[in-house]
């Protein structure tokens, strides 16, 4: 998918910022996504992550800057991403029937629509809660809906706002396994975390963000190994955590 | 105070035989009162939505307006409907005064506000929560009012049951639009209100405790079902 | 999802589906509340529709609003006991000709403890005299009907003006019959009603006939069909059959056969 002419990716940042109550809550930023390995966005608390996330997905407008596709076409831009949030968003009908729905609101008939969301299922674990209505089952199972829920359209990006934040260690390898998966796929991922393992685990670049502004960029490796910056290095031993 | 117990009695013995009068009046109540509300649900519910979440010019006007006319008074609104529908007036051609169409249409406008005004709020609260989650998933306005509408039902049916109970209740409305002939707009209330003014009071007492009945029973079956389906869907 | 909507719009449609039948040929009678609630059509309108296979809607409201329905063409044929308004009704052109059908009488009703002393006199203009001189309580329509025309006109033979006693001894409902002698039942007052509402009428408390027999005091019922040259509309053919059948033989038999616990209510006199 990245390597198509009619590809979303690279998203360009251009001195992009943000503000809200007066405060400069994003700094500058300028940077670019490119396809490939999972991109993950680390930091503390009240780095920005999520907004910058949010941002990106189009969600909030930037107070400066630009945010730019490479596809001008504003419903293939919003047609092409999803993203799955921290809590996850369901609504109160069965499993599948969540699965189903951007296909839905994109129009595609039943048949169809029931086998891709079968097959979504299916590719999350969930086949056998197919049924179940979506709220009553564990937030890990939940989760895992979100993001089949987000995979069914086959996205080219699929933003992810800390998705396992709130789970247990044995959903968050779960989630993670999915995640990955979906890249396998050749959906590009972007994410944020505050988990260190996590982002060991997953990351290919990771891009460093502490209030506001991005610190550090490199490929993963890299920055675990060798981090530039203090704050990096401090976070990276624990000791960064405003 | 025997007026009661005579009531309760007098109530009873027609339920029991199955008084064909009341059975009349009783069907033709509910077949107002029924529809009425289905065709106010079909207007108010996508209008309450609407108003929740499309920022248009007036819109403040317009909330202000559905939450004030939840108090419109029936009769007010039934000579409204009957100055409209006379044959003096501009749609008199339809000939619709002194039926049941024509108390459909009274009660239709005296429960819309009400449902309206409770979508309104209901979808106003629910789109807080599933705002940037249908964003993401680049829902269309349209799309976005239906699948508020319905992930809120199990809320919208109290919203509806309130405009049944308006609806079922009043009396001024369907008696100026219809008349109260009987075997044709006899309903409920305006039966209760012909015996009082006979000064049959155990009678129209009577009648009144039927028709609670009626309401509590309705009500009852709704919420069952919804409870029912909710604890099915959470 | 469509198949849950045509069902909701097949449902609603219904609603609005049963109107009267349309095959049956139907008139609407716009008529007093004391007709109605003596119960005489009940006892003459089925024979009517026995005979010609016509049937009667009957709105009952007050005299004032049936003049107003059938002034706006949205009944046949008119039934009231307010003859002045009667004719006014006909010489304005909205009614084709006014008939006799039958009469009764009104009475002055009151508590049988009696504080105005009304009991056996039969000078209706005196009593009402001796109430406004008790300043006893007084239960009155108000509202512009034929039995309150009545009343007024009796107060007026009396000399006396009530209503600057309004609010005080003199209470004006504004209602109809019933909710007025209702409230005449519960405020022990006293009440102008016409005899055939004041017989069928259930929750009569202390109340009694106090005074009756005088001449003005005569109630005359006129049958006047809406003037079809005004509204077309109107189902001129069938009301005039009903306005025949009501001053024929038969009808007239009908309206003097109807009973009440034994007592004739109405009294035929068409010409």
């Amino acid at each position: 998918m990245p390597d198509t002419i009619d590809s979303l990716l690279p998203l360009e940042l251009s001195a992009v910022g943000f503000e809200a109550g007066g405060e400069c809550l994003i700094h500058d930023l300028s940077f670019r996504i490119e396809a490939g390995p999972p991109s993950i966005v680390l930091g503390p608390n009240g780095a920005g992550k999520s907004l910058l996330l949010r941002l990106c997905h189009g969600l909030i407008e930037p107070s400066a800057g630009r945010i730019g596709w490479a596809h001008t076409n504003r419903a293939t831009i919003r047609c092409r991403q999803a993203m799955v949030f921290q809590r996850p968003v369901l609504l109160r009908r069965s499993a599948a029937a969540n699965v189903a729905y951007p296909l839905r609101l994109r129009g595609v008939g039943r048949r169809d629509r029931e086998s891709r969301a079968a097959q979504a299922l299916s590719r999350a674990g969930l086949s056998e809660l197919a049924a179940r209505p979506a709220r009553v089952l564990s937030s890990g199972e939940q989760q895992r809906l979100a993001i089949a829920r987000a995979w069914v359209t086959e996205p080219e990006v699929l933003f992810l706002d800390e998705p396992t934040s709130n789970l247990d260690p044995a959903a968050t390898r779960a989630i993670e396994e999915l995640i990955l998966a979906i890249h396998r796929a050749g959906t590009k991922i972007v994410m944020t975390t505050h988990d260190l393992g996590q982002a060991r685990r997953l990351a290919g670049e990771v891009l460093f963000l502490h209030h506001g502004r991005l610190l550090e960029r490199s490929p993963a490796a890299d920055f675990f190994a060798r981090p530039q910056t203090e704050e990096a290095t401090a976070f990276i031993q624990g000791d960064l955590v405003i | 105070m025997d007026d009661f117990g005579h009531a309760f009695a007098l109530a009873f013995e027609m339920i029991a035989r199955l008084d064909a009068d009341l059975l009349e009046i009783v069907g033709l109540s509910l077949q107002v009162s029924l529809s009425a509300v289905g065709l106010a649900a079909l207007i108010g519910l996508p209008l309450g939505a609407a108003v929740a979440l499309f920022r248009f010019p007036g819109r403040v006007a317009v909330a202000a307006l559905l939450n004030a006319f939840m108090g419109l008074p029936p009769v007010v609104v039934g000579l409204i409907v009957y100055l409209a529908l006379s044959r003096a007036g501009p749609l008199g051609v339809l000939g619709l005064l002194f039926t049941p169409a024509a108390m459909i249409v009274a009660q239709c406008l005296l429960v819309i506000p009400i449902v309206a005004a409770l979508t309104a709020q209901t979808v106003a609260d629910l789109y807080e929560e599933y705002d940037e989650a249908l964003r993401s998933l680049a829902a269309r306005p349209g799309q976005i009012l239906g699948t508020l509408l319905w992930d809120g039902r199990h809320s919208l049916l109290t919203a509806v049951l309130a405009g049944f109970g308006r609806a079922i209740a009043e009396v001024g409305a369907v008696m100026i639009v219809g008349g109260n002939i009987n075997h044709a707009t006899r309903v409920m209330t305006t039966a209760i209100a012909l015996e009082t003014s006979k000064g049959n009071l155990a009678l129209a007492l009577g009648l009144g405790v039927i028709l609670i009945a009626l309401s509590l029973t309705i009500n009852l079956v709704a919420l069952t079902l919804r409870d029912a389906a909710r604890a099915q869907h959470a | 999802m469509t198949r849950r909507w045509s069902l909701v719009l097949a449902l609603i449609a219904a609603g609005f589906a049963t109107e009267t039948r349309a095959d049956t040929p139907a008139i609407t009678l716009a008529s007093t509340t004391s007709t109605e609630n003596s119960g005489l059509f009940d006892h003459l309108l089925p024979r009517f529709t026995e005979a010609t296979g016509i049937s009667v809607r009957v709105v009952a409201v007050g005299t004032g609003q049936a003049l107003r329905i059938a002034r706006n063409g949205d009944a046949d044929v008119l039934l009231v006991h307010h003859r002045p308004s009667e004719e006014a009704f006909v010489a304005e052109g909205y009614g084709v000709q006014r008939h006799d059908v039958m009469y009764n009488d009104f009475v002055l009703v009151g508590p049988s403890k009696d504080p105005a002393a009304l009991r056996g006199l039969d000078d209706a203009a005196a009593a009402l005299a001796r109430v406004a001189a008790a300043s006893a309580l007084f239960a009155s329509r108000g509202d512009d009907s034929g039995t309150h025309m009545k009343e007024l006109g009796l107060w007026a033979a009396a000399g006396h003006d009530p209503v600057a006693a309004s609010g005080t001894w003199y209470r004006e409902t504004g209602s109809g019959m019933g909710a007025t002698l209702n409230a005449a039942a519960a405020m022990g007052a006293y009440a102008l009603t016409d005899r055939a509402t004041w017989l069928a009428f259930q929750n009569k408390g202390d109340l009694e006939v106090l005074v009756e027999g005088d001449a003005r005091l005569f109630n005359p019922y006129g049958v006047i069909l809406v003037n079809p040259s005004r509204h077309p509309h109107v189902h001129a053919r069938e009301a005039q059959t009903f306005i025949d059948w009501l001053i024929s033989d038969a009808g007239q038999d009908a309206i003097a056969a109807y009973r009440l616990d034994g007592r004739q209510l109405f009294f035929p006199n068409a010409k």
